[in-house]
């Protein structure tokens, strides 16, 4: 249905479409990172693509390829009813250096999955207005769901900090009372106390 | 005592000019969900809104790569725990699109009628605790009453009233009793009386009716560019539904309507999730009248089903395949794929990565909440704090499919 649509990409980005297939009748498109944003304004703005609603973007972690994360994006088009899949794949083997423009101002909605995959994968949306994560809290340390995350993995108990401290934006808010908050959080008294 | 007419100077009367920071939730009786609204108030006015989730994070997406494709199932079911049945048969379908399976008639009528049922309990929830949050009790609970309804049946087709683990690869877990199409026939009538009770005491209040209608309004492009779906969408007047648009099961073969608002404010949400209950009403009553009786409801193919457990305890061929099939997992071919039900928020898509062994490589959930929780900020920003609580509890954002 929609093999219109890779047709299109293919005429428009050339060898910069690494791959294409439809496996299962998903219609996917793999392009270079650097057309990633061209590809994306172009199917959300050409008025045959008409893409208008970013379902989902995630990640996926391939351990064992390099680059070593496919970056998928869902699209769906209300008017025009069909979909594409198009992906890219960034990073080296050691997940570093994963860096991917963001498409936030092409559709709304990528904001929050764009800080999911930047969450969950250590993905980075370059342009993004507000990379931060999102799922876990700005303490947490890597990123849970790279393979070589281990599953059961615990990670230290955070005590309160200013963000000063912290050095990243921690979204708290002041002022905390001595007896506020769980006992960990609480910093220890300075200087004598009354009780 | 000090005197009331205090001679002040006006300068010092002056009221602070800095913003005010107001920390709402992440528990908050008025709330709907476990979610943290950090606000900049103006007087009562919203100036900014930062909306934290992942309270309720429990890893599932990393919690599948480690069991088996059939070991999802339980987790599925606590994604959306007020439609869980949805959510197996979700991610029942998007495996069968890899494995290339098609389960048997029965089984998709019975399917779909679970589902339905699945969606009545949603909705009446999210309308229910939406007028329990404004102050509107008994509704609520009639509506939970009704709840208790779609929920006896639920428990006895699967054994559970919540969690039913009732997917299974290429068929259900066992066939619908033999008191189900009764139990559906007597349930609805009774369900749709209660939803209309209720439905008059707040339709017409007038407090009610005020305290939405207007109220965190989106238009349906914003909506569409949000990545909104389901009822929240059809709310603005789109009407997008995966059950029409791309039909799957036995949708193209019942007849029910897609209902639309106008305005995509808090009314109209309530009004399309109460209508939406009475098309689902529909397509129970039409299922009840076309499920065979008679038929397998999983398909006969050793690589997925399980063998009968009387076939188990006597033969040593089943033995070994149930042991394969509950040890190693089902052997789903290589490849990617990218199914999409309808919901009870929305499209609810699986996005499956195999790499042919029997634990799942990627099992990436695209819950429709979260796309609409990401909408809540433009919604509320400009309005008064008060109106979170009805907007919100209309989005009905659910914590577990949120959070992932």
């Amino acid at each position: 249905m929609s093999e219109r649509v890779l047709q299109a990409l293919k005429d428009k980005f050339g060898d910069k479409v690494v791959a294409t297939h439809s496996d299962f009748g998903d219609d996917t498109a793999v392009v270079d990172p650097s057309v990633w944003r061209a590809a994306c304004e172009f199917l959300a703005s050409d008025a045959k693509m008409a893409f208008d609603m970013c379902t989902d973007l995630c990640g996926v972690d391939y351990p064992d390829r390099t680059p070593r994360f496919e970056v998928v994006l869902h699209l769906y088009s209300i008017s025009k009813r069909h979909r594409v899949r198009l992906k890219t794949r960034v990073g080296d083997e050691y997940g570093d250096d994963a860096v991917v423009d963001s498409v936030v101002d092409v559709w709304k909605g990528a904001d929050w999955l764009e800080r999911e995959t930047y969450d969950m994968l250590g993905i980075v949306f370059r342009g993004h207005p507000d990379l931060r994560r999102i799922l876990m809290y700005p303490e947490f340390e890597g990123h849970p769901l790279r393979k070589d995350y281990p599953a059961d993995k615990t990670q230290p108990l955070v005590a309160y900090r200013e963000e000063a401290e912290a050095g990243v934006p921690l979204g708290k808010l002041a002022p905390f009372g001595p007896d506020e908050g769980m006992s960990f959080g609480r910093r220890p008294p300075v200087g004598p106390t009354e009780n | 005592m000090e005197p009331i007419d205090l001679d002040l100077d006006e300068a010092e009367l002056e009221l602070p000019s800095e913003p005010m920071h107001l920390n709402l939730g992440p528990s908050h009786p008025a709330m709907h969900g476990t979610v943290r609204i950090v606000l900049e108030l103006s007087g009562e006015t919203i100036e900014k809104a930062d909306v934290q989730i992942g309270y309720l994070h429990r890893g599932f997406e990393k919690m599948c790569e480690r069991g088996t494709w059939a070991q999802v199932f339980p987790y599925a079911d606590r994604l959306n725990y007020v439609s869980p049945m949805l959510n197996n048969v979700g991610y029942a379908l998007a495996v069968e699109k890899l494995c290339d399976v098609a389960v048997p008639e029965r089984c998709q009528w019975y399917r779909m009628l679970l589902g339905e049922l699945a969606r009545i309990s949603d909705h009446l929830t999210c309308n229910g605790a939406m007028a329990m949050e404004l102050g509107a009790f008994t509704p609520f609970l009639w509506y939970v009453k009704a709840r208790e309804m779609v929920w006896d049946i639920l428990e006895e087709e699967t054994g559970a009233r919540l969690t039913h683990s009732f997917g299974r690869i290429g068929g259900m877990a066992s066939p619908p009793t033999a008191g189900l199409k009764d139990m559906c026939r007597a349930a609805i009538p009774a369900i749709l009386k209660l939803v209309e009770e209720g439905e008059k005491m707040l339709l017409k209040n007038r407090i009610f009716i005020d305290r939405l209608e207007n109220i965190g309004a989106i238009s349906q492009a914003d909506a569409i560019a949000l990545g909104w779906t389901g009822p929240c969408l059809r709310s603005t007047g789109c009407a997008y539904d995966v059950r029409k648009a791309h039909p799957y099961l036995k949708y193209d073969e019942v007849d029910f309507d897609v209902p639309v608002g106008t305005k995509g404010d808090n009314l109209d949400r309530f009004l399309v999730r109460l209508a939406e209950l009475r098309q689902s009403a529909r397509i129970i009553l039409a299922c009840c009248d076309r499920m065979p009786d008679e038929g397998p409801v999983s398909v006969d193919d050793p690589r997925f089903s399980y063998p009968p457990k009387s076939a188990v305890y006597e033969t040593i061929e089943a033995t070994i395949q149930h042991f394969k099939l509950v040890m190693e997992g089902a052997k789903v071919p290589k490849g990617e794929v990218y199914s999409y039900t309808e919901g009870g928020n929305g499209e609810l898509g699986f996005y499956l990565v195999s790499d042919g062994t029997g634990t799942p490589h990627r099992v990436r959930i695209r819950p429709p909440c979260f796309q609409i929780t990401g909408g809540l900020q433009s919604l509320i920003v400009g309005g008064m704090l008060s109106d979170i609580v009805p907007t919100f509890g209309s989005l009905n954002m659910i914590g577990g499919e949120c959070d992932h």
